[in-house]
């Protein structure tokens, strides 16, 4: 028997007045788990936790989630990497409305995202076939698109903490640079625009909270950088 | 595009490079008056006072003047959008703020040129 300690966050708005934490002993077998497999084993022993996952494999991006203090995905977080003392603290992603116990709603970051037009923008023509791009041009979406919108960067990062409605977050950042840095989109002037108040790119304090916790290793800071060099080309 | 009309540059992207330029300028000054003041220690008036009749002095502290001005309106307003959300208050403050600046740039005006 090896006993972990686990302390989750619990808030059920139908029937709790105050959120509150319940602390859980969880028997590991000395086996180094996934912090998402120590959750199904609480689940069994309380069934009214509620938590998001889908495809357990860090592809889904369902399960961001505060542990022991650091945002991540609990399907890909060894519990040798967070815990601490024998000792797991499960939060919900911070600042954003707390749904039941580790389920966020999602909406401002998503309204966000949806902000930043994430979709390609072509005003010529289609081709017959495909809008063909070079090798070259291709490498630069390397970094960009493989963001998995786990909302894990946007949620550690105080700046979209205290102007989420204003602030366009790391996340919707990096796929705002995504389409800035495609070859084939021609709607480049027009995102400019709509990024140069002091909000949406410059409320950015460069703290890299979002590159510190992406589980996926990508850069938001570095795109947010090339954001600005374009914004600065376009309007000096 | 998120509109505001209580920021120095009225623009993100004019506040931003205002603040690093002004940054640079405020650095170079404080270096300056350190070094003077290193190699000036038994400093009086007249040394002080003889310093500040230049014009080229004079243009260099009106410009670390000016930058001090736009760099405090800048940070300061950030502080005051992140962290006072009642609206009536958040003006109240930055108004307070930006008229605060106002005098003290007229006053040093006047110190610098005075004299």
């Amino acid at each position: 028997m090896s006993m972990l300690q686990v302390s989750v966050y619990r808030y059920n708005p139908e029937t709790d007045s105050a959120p509150y934490m319940q602390e859980f002993q969880v028997d590991t077998q000395g086996r180094d788990l996934m912090v998402l497999n120590v959750l199904s084993m609480i689940k069994e022993q309380d069934s009214s936790m509620a938590y998001r996952r889908s495809c357990r494999e860090g592809v889904c991006g369902s399960d961001g989630m505060n542990m022991n203090g650091k945002n991540g995905l609990a399907c890909i977080t060894p519990l040798s990497e967070v815990v601490k003392k024998g000792k797991l603290v499960l939060r919900p992603l911070p600042g954003l409305p707390v749904i039941r116990d580790l389920v966020v709603d999602m909406g401002v970051f998503y309204e966000q995202f949806e902000r930043i037009q994430p979709y390609l923008q072509n005003d010529e023509p289609a081709p017959a076939i495909e809008r063909l791009q070079s090798p070259e041009d291709r490498d630069k979406l390397d970094g960009l698109y493989e963001c998995i919108l786990c909302a894990c960067c946007s949620t550690a990062c105080p700046s979209f903490w205290w102007n989420p409605d204003k602030f366009v977050g790391p996340a919707g950042l990096l796929q705002a640079y995504r389409f800035l840095a495609d070859s084939r989109d021609t709607a480049t002037r027009e995102r400019l625009a709509d990024l140069e108040d002091p909000f949406s790119v410059f409320r950015c304090r460069g703290i890299m909270n979002c590159v510190a916790v992406c589980p996926k290793g990508l850069n938001p800071t570095r795109a947010i950088g090339k954001i600005r060099e374009m914004l600065l080309a376009n309007a000096t | 595009m998120v509109t505001n009309i209580t920021n120095f540059g009225r623009s993100g992207l004019s506040d931003w490079l205002i603040q690093r330029v002004s940054a640079i300028i405020l650095a170079v000054y404080t270096l300056f008056m350190v070094g003077f003041l290193l190699f000036n220690p038994g400093l009086d008036f007249d040394t002080w006072s003889g310093l500040f009749s230049q014009t080229w002095m004079r243009i260099f502290s009106l410009l670390a003047f000016v930058s001090i001005a736009a760099h405090a309106w800048i940070g300061l307003w950030t502080v005051t959008t992140d962290y006072l959300k009642p609206t009536g208050i958040r003006v109240a403050v930055q108004t307070i703020i930006i008229l605060v600046i106002f005098v003290f740039l007229v006053w040093g005006v006047q110190v610098l040129w005075g004299a």
